[in-house]
Protein backbone atom coordinates (compact mmCIF):
# COMPACT_ATOMS: atom_id res chain seq x y z
CA UNK A 1 0.00 0.00 0.00
CA UNK A 2 2.94 2.32 0.44
CA UNK A 3 5.72 2.80 -2.02
CA UNK A 4 9.04 3.80 -0.52
CA UNK A 5 10.70 5.80 -3.19
CA UNK A 6 14.21 7.08 -2.85
CA UNK A 7 13.89 9.28 -5.92
CA UNK A 8 10.67 11.23 -6.05
CA UNK A 9 9.49 13.61 -8.72
CA UNK A 10 9.97 17.26 -7.80
CA UNK A 11 7.11 18.79 -5.77
CA UNK A 12 4.40 20.56 -7.79
CA UNK A 13 5.25 24.08 -8.96
CA UNK A 14 4.10 27.20 -7.14
CA UNK A 15 1.85 28.02 -10.11
CA UNK A 16 0.08 24.64 -9.96
CA UNK A 17 -0.59 24.97 -6.24
CA UNK A 18 -1.70 28.59 -6.73
CA UNK A 19 -4.24 27.45 -9.31
CA UNK A 20 -5.61 24.81 -6.95
CA UNK A 21 -5.78 27.46 -4.21
CA UNK A 22 -7.82 29.85 -6.38
CA UNK A 23 -10.31 27.05 -7.01
CA UNK A 24 -10.68 26.08 -3.37
CA UNK A 25 -10.80 29.70 -2.18
CA UNK A 26 -13.65 30.49 -4.58
CA UNK A 27 -15.53 27.37 -3.58
CA UNK A 28 -15.18 28.21 0.11
CA UNK A 29 -16.18 31.84 -0.49
CA UNK A 30 -19.31 30.80 -2.36
CA UNK A 31 -20.32 28.49 0.50
CA UNK A 32 -19.91 31.19 3.15
CA UNK A 33 -23.40 32.60 2.67
CA UNK A 34 -23.03 35.50 5.12
CA UNK A 35 -19.84 36.68 3.48
CA UNK A 36 -21.32 36.45 -0.01
CA UNK A 37 -24.40 38.46 0.95
CA UNK A 38 -22.40 41.06 2.85
CA UNK A 39 -19.74 41.53 0.17
CA UNK A 40 -22.24 41.89 -2.63
CA UNK A 41 -25.01 43.74 -0.81
CA UNK A 42 -22.98 46.33 1.10
CA UNK A 43 -22.02 48.58 -1.84
CA UNK A 44 -25.48 48.23 -3.37
CA UNK A 45 -27.22 49.11 -0.11
CA UNK A 46 -24.93 52.10 0.43
CA UNK A 47 -25.58 53.24 -3.12
CA UNK A 48 -29.33 53.01 -2.52
CA UNK A 49 -29.18 54.77 0.87
CA UNK A 50 -26.91 57.65 -0.15
CA UNK A 51 -28.47 57.91 -3.60
CA UNK A 52 -31.94 58.22 -2.08
CA UNK A 53 -30.97 60.71 0.63
CA UNK A 54 -28.54 62.93 -1.25
CA UNK A 55 -29.56 62.15 -4.82
CA UNK A 56 -30.47 65.75 -5.59
CA UNK A 57 -27.21 67.31 -4.39
CA UNK A 58 -24.73 68.67 -6.87
CA UNK A 59 -21.00 68.79 -6.13
CA UNK A 60 -18.40 71.26 -7.39
CA UNK A 61 -17.99 70.91 -11.14
CA UNK A 62 -21.69 70.28 -11.61
CA UNK A 63 -21.36 66.57 -10.78
CA UNK A 64 -24.53 65.03 -9.32
CA UNK A 65 -23.86 63.38 -5.95
CA UNK A 66 -24.74 59.81 -7.03
CA UNK A 67 -22.16 60.02 -9.79
CA UNK A 68 -19.46 61.12 -7.37
CA UNK A 69 -20.56 58.56 -4.81
CA UNK A 70 -20.51 55.62 -7.23
CA UNK A 71 -16.77 56.10 -7.63
CA UNK A 72 -16.33 56.10 -3.86
CA UNK A 73 -18.58 53.16 -3.14
CA UNK A 74 -17.06 51.07 -5.94
CA UNK A 75 -13.66 51.68 -4.36
CA UNK A 76 -15.04 50.82 -0.93
CA UNK A 77 -16.54 47.62 -2.30
CA UNK A 78 -13.16 46.62 -3.71
CA UNK A 79 -11.57 47.33 -0.34
CA UNK A 80 -14.21 45.15 1.28
CA UNK A 81 -13.69 42.12 -0.95
CA UNK A 82 -9.91 42.50 -0.82
CA UNK A 83 -8.50 44.07 2.33
CA UNK A 84 -11.28 43.25 4.79
CA UNK A 85 -12.17 39.81 3.47
CA UNK A 86 -8.54 38.67 3.18
CA UNK A 87 -7.40 40.08 6.52
CA UNK A 88 -10.19 38.40 8.48
CA UNK A 89 -10.06 35.14 6.49
CA UNK A 90 -6.34 34.64 7.05
CA UNK A 91 -6.62 35.30 10.77
CA UNK A 92 -9.43 32.75 11.02
CA UNK A 93 -7.57 30.16 8.91
CA UNK A 94 -4.51 30.57 11.08
CA UNK A 95 -6.56 30.11 14.23
CA UNK A 96 -8.23 26.95 12.87
CA UNK A 97 -4.84 25.43 12.05
CA UNK A 98 -5.43 25.42 8.29
CA UNK A 99 -2.27 27.42 7.67
CA UNK A 100 -0.29 25.03 9.84
CA UNK A 101 -1.24 22.25 7.46
CA UNK A 102 -0.14 24.32 4.47
CA UNK A 103 3.19 24.95 6.18
CA UNK A 104 3.67 21.23 6.90
CA UNK A 105 2.99 20.50 3.24
CA UNK A 106 5.73 22.95 2.28
CA UNK A 107 3.34 25.30 0.50
CA UNK A 108 5.20 28.31 -0.91
CA UNK A 109 3.69 31.46 0.66
CA UNK A 110 3.51 32.99 -2.81
CA UNK A 111 1.14 30.19 -3.91
CA UNK A 112 -1.10 30.89 -0.93
CA UNK A 113 -1.08 34.66 -1.64
CA UNK A 114 -1.82 34.05 -5.31
CA UNK A 115 -4.82 31.93 -4.33
CA UNK A 116 -6.18 34.80 -2.26
CA UNK A 117 -5.52 37.31 -5.03
CA UNK A 118 -7.27 35.15 -7.63
CA UNK A 119 -10.30 34.71 -5.41
CA UNK A 120 -10.39 38.47 -4.70
CA UNK A 121 -10.24 39.41 -8.40
CA UNK A 122 -13.15 37.12 -9.26
CA UNK A 123 -15.37 38.19 -6.34
CA UNK A 124 -14.56 41.87 -6.95
CA UNK A 125 -15.58 41.54 -10.59
CA UNK A 126 -18.86 39.91 -9.54
CA UNK A 127 -19.51 42.62 -6.97
CA UNK A 128 -18.93 45.45 -9.46
CA UNK A 129 -21.08 43.69 -12.05
CA UNK A 130 -23.91 43.92 -9.54
CA UNK A 131 -23.27 47.50 -8.40
CA UNK A 132 -22.90 49.26 -11.76
CA UNK A 133 -26.35 48.38 -13.15
CA UNK A 134 -27.98 49.51 -9.90
CA UNK A 135 -26.26 52.90 -10.18
CA UNK A 136 -26.95 53.16 -13.91
CA UNK A 137 -30.62 52.26 -13.88
CA UNK A 138 -31.56 53.29 -10.35
CA UNK A 139 -29.80 56.65 -10.15
CA UNK A 140 -29.02 57.55 -13.76
CA UNK A 141 -25.27 57.49 -13.18
CA UNK A 142 -23.54 57.35 -16.56
CA UNK A 143 -21.12 54.42 -16.92
CA UNK A 144 -17.60 55.06 -18.31
CA UNK A 145 -18.15 56.96 -21.56
CA UNK A 146 -15.73 55.16 -23.88
CA UNK A 147 -13.25 52.32 -24.12
CA UNK A 148 -10.48 54.46 -22.65
CA UNK A 149 -12.52 55.14 -19.52
CA UNK A 150 -13.48 51.47 -19.25
CA UNK A 151 -9.80 50.53 -19.45
CA UNK A 152 -9.05 53.03 -16.69
CA UNK A 153 -11.85 51.48 -14.65
CA UNK A 154 -10.35 48.03 -15.29
CA UNK A 155 -6.75 48.69 -14.30
CA UNK A 156 -7.71 50.82 -11.31
CA UNK A 157 -10.09 48.11 -10.03
CA UNK A 158 -7.55 45.31 -10.58
CA UNK A 159 -4.64 47.19 -8.96
CA UNK A 160 -6.91 48.32 -6.14
CA UNK A 161 -8.03 44.74 -5.48
CA UNK A 162 -4.45 43.44 -5.53
CA UNK A 163 -3.10 46.18 -3.24
CA UNK A 164 -6.04 45.58 -0.89
CA UNK A 165 -5.18 41.87 -0.86
CA UNK A 166 -1.59 42.63 0.07
CA UNK A 167 -2.70 45.00 2.80
CA UNK A 168 -5.05 42.28 4.08
CA UNK A 169 -2.24 39.74 4.21
CA UNK A 170 -0.06 42.22 6.08
CA UNK A 171 -2.74 43.13 8.60
CA UNK A 172 -3.53 39.47 9.33
CA UNK A 173 -0.19 39.32 11.12
CA UNK A 174 -1.58 41.52 13.91
CA UNK A 175 -1.35 39.80 17.27
CA UNK A 176 -4.49 38.56 18.97
CA UNK A 177 -7.35 36.23 18.21
CA UNK A 178 -9.10 36.05 14.86
CA UNK A 179 -12.07 37.98 16.19
CA UNK A 180 -9.90 40.79 17.52
CA UNK A 181 -8.14 41.01 14.15
CA UNK A 182 -11.57 41.22 12.49
CA UNK A 183 -12.51 44.11 14.75
CA UNK A 184 -9.27 46.00 14.04
CA UNK A 185 -9.60 45.44 10.31
CA UNK A 186 -13.19 46.72 10.24
CA UNK A 187 -12.37 49.78 12.35
CA UNK A 188 -9.39 50.61 10.15
CA UNK A 189 -11.46 50.20 7.00
CA UNK A 190 -14.20 52.52 8.27
CA UNK A 191 -11.77 55.29 9.23
CA UNK A 192 -9.92 54.90 5.96
CA UNK A 193 -13.18 55.30 4.02
CA UNK A 194 -13.82 58.69 5.63
CA UNK A 195 -10.21 59.83 5.17
CA UNK A 196 -10.14 58.74 1.52
CA UNK A 197 -13.14 60.72 0.35
CA UNK A 198 -15.63 57.92 -0.09
CA UNK A 199 -18.50 59.71 1.66
CA UNK A 200 -17.41 63.34 1.25
CA UNK A 201 -15.77 65.20 -1.59
CA UNK A 202 -12.07 64.52 -1.04
CA UNK A 203 -10.90 68.11 -1.76
CA UNK A 204 -13.10 69.38 1.08
CA UNK A 205 -11.37 67.23 3.70
CA UNK A 206 -8.73 68.77 6.03
CA UNK A 207 -5.21 68.67 4.66
CA UNK A 208 -3.82 66.31 7.28
CA UNK A 209 -6.59 63.81 6.52
CA UNK A 210 -5.74 63.97 2.84
CA UNK A 211 -2.09 63.37 3.59
CA UNK A 212 -2.77 60.34 5.80
CA UNK A 213 -5.09 58.93 3.16
CA UNK A 214 -2.48 59.39 0.43
CA UNK A 215 -0.28 56.75 2.08
CA UNK A 216 -2.90 54.04 1.63
CA UNK A 217 -4.36 52.53 -1.55
CA UNK A 218 -8.01 53.50 -0.99
CA UNK A 219 -7.53 57.22 -1.71
CA UNK A 220 -5.85 56.43 -5.04
CA UNK A 221 -8.41 53.78 -5.83
CA UNK A 222 -11.25 56.25 -5.21
CA UNK A 223 -9.56 58.96 -7.27
CA UNK A 224 -8.92 56.50 -10.09
CA UNK A 225 -12.57 55.50 -10.04
CA UNK A 226 -13.62 59.15 -10.27
CA UNK A 227 -11.44 59.49 -13.36
CA UNK A 228 -13.39 56.62 -14.92
CA UNK A 229 -16.89 57.81 -13.97
CA UNK A 230 -16.76 61.62 -13.83
CA UNK A 231 -16.61 64.03 -16.78
CA UNK A 232 -13.23 65.53 -17.76
CA UNK A 233 -13.97 68.97 -16.30
CA UNK A 234 -14.27 67.41 -12.79
CA UNK A 235 -10.53 66.72 -12.88
CA UNK A 236 -9.88 70.39 -12.21
CA UNK A 237 -11.52 70.08 -8.81
CA UNK A 238 -9.11 67.39 -7.59
CA UNK A 239 -6.52 68.44 -5.03
CA UNK A 240 -3.72 68.10 -7.57
CA UNK A 241 -5.81 69.67 -10.33
CA UNK A 242 -5.86 66.46 -12.38
CA UNK A 243 -6.52 62.71 -12.24
CA UNK A 244 -2.86 61.82 -11.58
CA UNK A 245 -3.06 58.46 -13.39
CA UNK A 246 0.68 58.00 -13.31
CA UNK A 247 0.96 58.56 -9.59
CA UNK A 248 -2.11 56.39 -8.92
CA UNK A 249 -0.58 53.48 -10.84
CA UNK A 250 2.75 54.04 -9.14
CA UNK A 251 1.33 54.02 -5.60
CA UNK A 252 -0.85 50.98 -6.20
CA UNK A 253 1.87 48.99 -7.97
CA UNK A 254 4.33 49.91 -5.21
CA UNK A 255 1.85 48.63 -2.63
CA UNK A 256 1.58 45.34 -4.48
CA UNK A 257 5.28 44.77 -5.13
CA UNK A 258 6.75 46.02 -1.86
CA UNK A 259 3.85 44.49 0.05
CA UNK A 260 4.37 41.05 -1.46
CA UNK A 261 8.09 41.18 -0.75
CA UNK A 262 7.48 42.12 2.87
CA UNK A 263 4.69 39.57 3.31
CA UNK A 264 6.67 36.66 1.87
CA UNK A 265 9.33 37.32 4.49
CA UNK A 266 7.14 38.10 7.48
CA UNK A 267 4.20 35.79 6.87
CA UNK A 268 3.41 33.55 9.84
CA UNK A 269 1.67 30.21 9.34
CA UNK A 270 1.13 29.85 13.08
CA UNK A 271 -0.17 32.10 15.81
CA UNK A 272 2.91 31.95 18.02
CA UNK A 273 6.32 31.07 16.68
CA UNK A 274 9.11 29.90 18.97
CA UNK B 1 21.63 9.02 30.10
CA UNK B 2 24.64 11.25 29.70
CA UNK B 3 25.14 13.76 26.97
CA UNK B 4 28.39 13.06 25.26
CA UNK B 5 30.06 15.23 22.66
CA UNK B 6 27.93 14.63 19.57
CA UNK B 7 29.57 12.80 16.72
CA UNK B 8 28.96 14.03 13.17
CA UNK B 9 25.64 12.87 11.81
CA UNK B 10 25.49 10.69 8.72
CA UNK B 11 24.39 12.71 5.73
CA UNK B 12 23.42 9.95 3.34
CA UNK B 13 19.81 9.08 2.69
CA UNK B 14 20.48 5.39 2.22
CA UNK B 15 18.14 2.74 3.56
CA UNK B 16 20.21 1.69 6.57
CA UNK B 17 20.62 5.03 8.34
CA UNK B 18 18.29 6.07 11.11
CA UNK B 19 15.07 7.80 10.13
CA UNK B 20 15.54 10.24 13.01
CA UNK B 21 18.77 11.03 14.79
CA UNK B 22 18.91 13.63 17.55
CA UNK B 23 21.85 14.54 19.77
CA UNK B 24 21.81 17.04 22.63
CA UNK B 25 18.61 18.82 21.56
CA UNK B 26 17.91 21.93 23.64
CA UNK B 27 15.02 24.36 23.57
CA UNK B 28 13.95 26.98 26.11
CA UNK B 29 10.93 29.22 26.27
CA UNK B 30 11.47 32.40 28.22
CA UNK B 31 14.47 31.01 30.07
CA UNK B 32 12.70 27.77 31.03
CA UNK B 33 14.31 24.70 29.47
CA UNK B 34 11.73 22.45 27.85
CA UNK B 35 14.27 20.22 26.14
CA UNK B 36 17.50 19.77 28.04
CA UNK B 37 19.90 17.68 25.97
CA UNK B 38 17.53 15.17 24.41
CA UNK B 39 19.02 12.23 22.49
CA UNK B 40 16.83 10.15 20.22
CA UNK B 41 17.19 7.59 17.47
CA UNK B 42 14.32 6.19 15.44
CA UNK B 43 15.16 3.32 13.09
CA UNK B 44 13.75 3.03 9.62
CA UNK B 45 10.56 1.01 9.52
CA UNK B 46 9.89 0.97 13.24
CA UNK B 47 7.11 2.50 15.26
CA UNK B 48 8.59 4.58 18.04
CA UNK B 49 6.45 6.06 20.81
CA UNK B 50 7.53 9.11 22.78
CA UNK B 51 5.82 8.68 26.12
CA UNK B 52 5.68 11.35 28.77
CA UNK B 53 3.45 13.55 30.88
CA UNK B 54 2.05 16.84 29.60
CA UNK B 55 4.71 19.50 29.39
CA UNK B 56 7.56 16.99 29.20
CA UNK B 57 8.61 18.28 25.78
CA UNK B 58 7.02 15.72 23.45
CA UNK B 59 5.28 18.21 21.19
CA UNK B 60 8.27 20.53 21.10
CA UNK B 61 10.47 17.60 20.05
CA UNK B 62 8.07 16.63 17.25
CA UNK B 63 7.81 20.24 16.07
CA UNK B 64 11.60 20.55 15.87
CA UNK B 65 11.73 17.30 13.88
CA UNK B 66 8.99 18.58 11.53
CA UNK B 67 11.02 21.71 10.87
CA UNK B 68 8.40 24.13 12.17
CA UNK B 69 10.15 25.12 15.39
CA UNK B 70 13.68 26.41 15.87
CA UNK B 71 16.00 24.69 18.29
CA UNK B 72 18.49 26.39 20.57
CA UNK B 73 21.17 23.72 20.31
CA UNK B 74 21.81 20.15 19.28
CA UNK B 75 22.11 18.13 16.11
CA UNK B 76 19.05 16.87 14.30
CA UNK B 77 18.79 14.70 11.19
CA UNK B 78 15.44 13.57 9.85
CA UNK B 79 15.71 11.29 6.81
CA UNK B 80 19.30 12.46 6.59
CA UNK B 81 18.58 16.20 6.49
CA UNK B 82 18.43 19.02 9.00
CA UNK B 83 14.74 19.97 9.28
CA UNK B 84 15.64 23.61 9.98
CA UNK B 85 17.11 24.02 6.50
CA UNK B 86 15.56 21.19 4.46
CA UNK B 87 13.50 22.13 1.42
CA UNK B 88 10.26 21.04 -0.17
CA UNK B 89 11.72 17.81 -1.58
CA UNK B 90 12.44 16.72 2.00
CA UNK B 91 9.02 17.82 3.19
CA UNK B 92 7.43 15.61 0.53
CA UNK B 93 9.01 12.59 2.25
CA UNK B 94 7.49 13.22 5.67
CA UNK B 95 3.84 13.14 6.66
CA UNK B 96 2.23 14.83 9.62
CA UNK B 97 -1.07 13.93 11.20
CA UNK B 98 -1.82 17.29 12.77
CA UNK B 99 -4.60 18.53 15.01
CA UNK B 100 -5.38 21.39 12.64
CA UNK B 101 -8.25 21.58 10.21
CA UNK B 102 -8.16 20.64 6.54
CA UNK B 103 -8.89 23.31 3.98
CA UNK B 104 -12.21 24.47 5.38
CA UNK B 105 -15.30 23.20 7.14
CA UNK B 106 -17.47 23.82 4.09
CA UNK B 107 -15.60 21.32 1.93
CA UNK B 108 -16.61 17.68 1.77
CA UNK B 109 -14.19 14.93 2.74
CA UNK B 110 -13.59 14.06 -0.90
CA UNK B 111 -13.13 17.69 -1.93
CA UNK B 112 -10.59 18.15 0.87
CA UNK B 113 -8.56 15.12 -0.22
CA UNK B 114 -8.82 16.06 -3.91
CA UNK B 115 -7.61 19.57 -3.11
CA UNK B 116 -4.57 18.51 -1.13
CA UNK B 117 -3.63 16.02 -3.85
CA UNK B 118 -2.40 19.08 -5.75
CA UNK B 119 0.35 19.69 -3.18
CA UNK B 120 2.25 16.48 -3.79
CA UNK B 121 3.77 14.90 -6.85
CA UNK B 122 2.93 11.37 -5.67
CA UNK B 123 -0.61 11.49 -4.25
CA UNK B 124 -2.38 8.30 -3.32
CA UNK B 125 -5.74 8.11 -5.14
CA UNK B 126 -8.55 9.65 -3.12
CA UNK B 127 -10.69 6.49 -3.21
CA UNK B 128 -7.78 4.42 -1.91
CA UNK B 129 -7.30 6.88 0.96
CA UNK B 130 -11.01 6.92 1.79
CA UNK B 131 -11.00 3.13 1.99
CA UNK B 132 -7.81 3.03 4.06
CA UNK B 133 -9.29 5.26 6.78
CA UNK B 134 -12.85 3.94 6.48
CA UNK B 135 -14.44 7.18 5.35
CA UNK B 136 -16.00 5.93 2.08
CA UNK B 137 -19.50 6.49 3.35
CA UNK B 138 -18.64 10.01 4.52
CA UNK B 139 -16.91 11.01 1.27
CA UNK B 140 -19.59 13.52 0.29
CA UNK B 141 -20.16 14.80 3.84
CA UNK B 142 -18.88 18.24 4.70
CA UNK B 143 -16.06 18.38 7.23
CA UNK B 144 -18.24 20.53 9.50
CA UNK B 145 -20.58 17.57 9.99
CA UNK B 146 -17.94 14.96 10.86
CA UNK B 147 -17.55 13.57 14.37
CA UNK B 148 -14.29 14.03 16.24
CA UNK B 149 -13.13 10.52 15.41
CA UNK B 150 -13.97 10.95 11.74
CA UNK B 151 -11.99 14.19 11.62
CA UNK B 152 -8.98 12.41 13.06
CA UNK B 153 -9.31 9.79 10.35
CA UNK B 154 -9.41 12.50 7.71
CA UNK B 155 -6.28 13.96 9.31
CA UNK B 156 -4.59 10.55 8.96
CA UNK B 157 -5.60 10.34 5.31
CA UNK B 158 -4.11 13.80 4.70
CA UNK B 159 -0.97 12.84 6.61
CA UNK B 160 -0.24 9.84 4.39
CA UNK B 161 -1.57 11.27 1.12
CA UNK B 162 1.87 11.98 -0.31
CA UNK B 163 3.23 8.46 0.43
CA UNK B 164 5.61 9.63 3.18
CA UNK B 165 8.53 7.54 4.39
CA UNK B 166 8.13 8.88 7.92
CA UNK B 167 4.89 9.85 9.64
CA UNK B 168 4.57 11.99 12.77
CA UNK B 169 1.56 11.44 14.98
CA UNK B 170 1.28 13.92 17.83
CA UNK B 171 -1.12 12.61 20.49
CA UNK B 172 -3.31 11.15 17.79
CA UNK B 173 -6.05 9.61 19.91
CA UNK B 174 -6.54 12.35 22.50
CA UNK B 175 -10.27 12.85 22.89
CA UNK B 176 -11.26 9.69 21.01
CA UNK B 177 -13.73 7.19 22.38
CA UNK B 178 -12.46 3.61 22.92
CA UNK B 179 -13.91 2.29 19.66
CA UNK B 180 -12.38 5.08 17.60
CA UNK B 181 -9.03 4.54 19.33
CA UNK B 182 -8.98 0.88 18.40
CA UNK B 183 -9.85 1.70 14.78
CA UNK B 184 -7.09 4.26 14.78
CA UNK B 185 -4.56 1.75 16.12
CA UNK B 186 -5.41 -0.55 13.22
CA UNK B 187 -4.67 2.32 10.84
CA UNK B 188 -1.25 2.75 12.36
CA UNK B 189 -0.57 -0.99 12.09
CA UNK B 190 -1.54 -0.86 8.41
CA UNK B 191 0.91 1.98 7.89
CA UNK B 192 3.64 -0.02 9.58
CA UNK B 193 2.85 -3.03 7.44
CA UNK B 194 3.51 -0.87 4.40
CA UNK B 195 7.01 -0.08 5.62
CA UNK B 196 6.37 3.46 6.84
CA UNK B 197 8.35 4.66 9.84
CA UNK B 198 6.05 6.02 12.54
CA UNK B 199 6.96 8.38 15.36
CA UNK B 200 4.09 9.04 17.72
CA UNK B 201 3.72 10.87 20.97
CA UNK B 202 1.22 9.82 23.56
CA UNK B 203 0.52 9.96 27.24
CA UNK B 204 -1.44 6.72 27.11
CA UNK B 205 0.60 3.72 28.24
CA UNK B 206 -1.68 1.19 26.60
CA UNK B 207 -1.32 2.97 23.30
CA UNK B 208 2.45 2.89 23.47
CA UNK B 209 2.41 -0.79 24.49
CA UNK B 210 -0.04 -1.63 21.72
CA UNK B 211 1.65 0.12 18.81
CA UNK B 212 5.31 0.75 19.46
CA UNK B 213 8.32 -1.41 18.77
CA UNK B 214 10.22 0.79 21.17
CA UNK B 215 9.13 3.35 23.71
CA UNK B 216 11.12 6.38 24.76
CA UNK B 217 10.14 7.88 28.09
CA UNK B 218 10.63 11.62 28.14
CA UNK B 219 10.81 13.52 31.41
CA UNK B 220 12.33 16.86 32.30
CA UNK B 221 13.32 17.49 28.70
CA UNK B 222 15.40 14.34 28.36
CA UNK B 223 14.89 10.79 27.23
CA UNK B 224 15.23 8.83 30.46
CA UNK B 225 14.77 5.36 29.02
CA UNK B 226 14.35 3.62 25.67
CA UNK B 227 13.17 0.02 25.43
CA UNK B 228 10.55 -2.26 23.89
CA UNK B 229 7.35 -1.80 25.88
CA UNK B 230 7.65 -5.18 27.63
CA UNK B 231 11.19 -4.45 28.77
CA UNK B 232 10.65 -0.89 29.91
CA UNK B 233 12.13 -0.32 33.34
CA UNK B 234 13.59 -3.83 33.58
CA UNK B 235 15.50 -3.24 36.84
CA UNK B 236 12.38 -1.75 38.40
CA UNK B 237 10.30 -4.70 37.31
CA UNK B 238 12.61 -7.27 38.86
CA UNK B 239 11.77 -5.66 42.16
CA UNK B 240 8.84 -7.45 43.76
CA UNK B 241 7.11 -6.48 46.98
CA UNK B 242 6.00 -8.98 49.61
CA UNK B 243 3.34 -7.63 51.94
CA UNK B 244 1.51 -9.08 54.90
CA UNK B 245 -0.15 -8.08 58.14
CA UNK B 246 1.78 -8.34 61.34
CA UNK B 247 1.03 -7.02 64.83
CA UNK B 248 -1.95 -5.02 63.55
CA UNK B 249 0.09 -3.21 60.87
CA UNK B 250 1.35 -3.78 57.31
CA UNK B 251 4.82 -5.08 56.58
CA UNK B 252 6.24 -4.60 53.08
CA UNK B 253 9.56 -6.04 51.93
CA UNK B 254 10.92 -5.03 48.53
CA UNK B 255 13.03 -7.78 47.07
CA UNK B 256 14.44 -9.25 43.88
CA UNK B 257 14.08 -12.76 45.38
CA UNK B 258 10.49 -12.96 46.62
CA UNK B 259 10.59 -16.79 46.90
CA UNK B 260 13.38 -16.63 49.46
CA UNK B 261 11.50 -13.99 51.44
CA UNK B 262 8.39 -16.16 51.38
CA UNK B 263 10.30 -19.24 52.56
CA UNK B 264 11.64 -17.33 55.54
CA UNK B 265 8.22 -15.88 56.24
CA UNK B 266 6.45 -19.23 56.10
CA UNK B 267 9.11 -20.85 58.23
CA UNK B 268 8.54 -18.17 60.86
CA UNK B 269 4.80 -18.82 60.84
CA UNK B 270 4.42 -22.44 61.99
CA UNK B 271 0.62 -22.26 62.00
CA UNK B 272 0.68 -21.85 58.29
CA UNK B 273 -1.36 -18.69 57.70
CA UNK B 274 0.16 -15.27 57.00
CA UNK B 275 -2.63 -12.68 57.11
CA UNK B 276 -3.03 -10.46 54.02
CA UNK B 277 -0.08 -12.00 52.20
CA UNK B 278 0.57 -10.67 48.67
CA UNK B 279 3.48 -10.64 46.25
CA UNK B 280 3.28 -7.85 43.66
CA UNK B 281 5.44 -6.73 40.77
CA UNK B 282 5.21 -3.23 39.28
CA UNK B 283 3.12 -3.02 36.13
CA UNK B 284 3.89 -0.76 33.16
CA UNK B 285 2.12 2.15 34.79
CA UNK B 286 4.16 1.85 38.01
CA UNK B 287 7.36 1.67 35.98
CA UNK B 288 6.36 4.68 33.92
CA UNK B 289 5.43 6.74 36.96
CA UNK B 290 8.75 5.88 38.58
CA UNK B 291 10.65 6.83 35.42
CA UNK B 292 9.02 10.22 35.06
CA UNK B 293 9.40 10.83 38.78
CA UNK B 294 5.73 11.37 39.46
CA UNK B 295 4.61 11.49 43.10
CA UNK B 296 3.33 8.13 44.28
CA UNK B 297 5.14 6.50 41.43
CA UNK B 298 7.68 4.58 43.46
CA UNK B 299 6.82 0.94 42.86
CA UNK B 300 8.61 -0.20 45.98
Amino acid sequence: MTVLTTTRPAPPSTARIALARVGVELRLFARERQQVVFSFAYPVVMMVVFGSVLGGDVLPGGVPFPQYFLAGIAATGIMLTSFQAVGTAIAAEREAGQLERLQLLGTPPAAYFAGKAGQVLVTTAAQLALLLPVARYGYDVPLPVDLGHWLTFGWVAALGALSGTVLGIAVSALPGSASSVTTSVSAFAIVLQFFSGVFFAFPELPGWMQQVAAVFPLKWLTQGMRSAFLPEQAAGFEVAGGWEHGRTALVLVAWVIIGVMVCVRTFRWRRADG
Amino acid sequence: MTTTEAAPLPTTTGGDTAAVLVRGLRKSYGGKAVLDGLDLEVRRGECFALLGPNGAGKTTTIEVLEGVRRRDAGEVAVLGEDPATAGRAWRARIGVVSQGEGAGQALSVRETLDHFAHYTSTPRPTDELLAAVGLEEKAETRVARLSGGQRRRLAVALGVQGRPELVFLDEPTTGMDPVARRQFWQLVRDLRAGGTTVLLTTHYLDEAAELADRVGVIAGGRLVEVAPPAELGAPLRRQATVRWREDGGWRAVPTETPAAVLRDLLAASPHGEVPGLTVTRPDLEDVYLALVGAPGGDPR
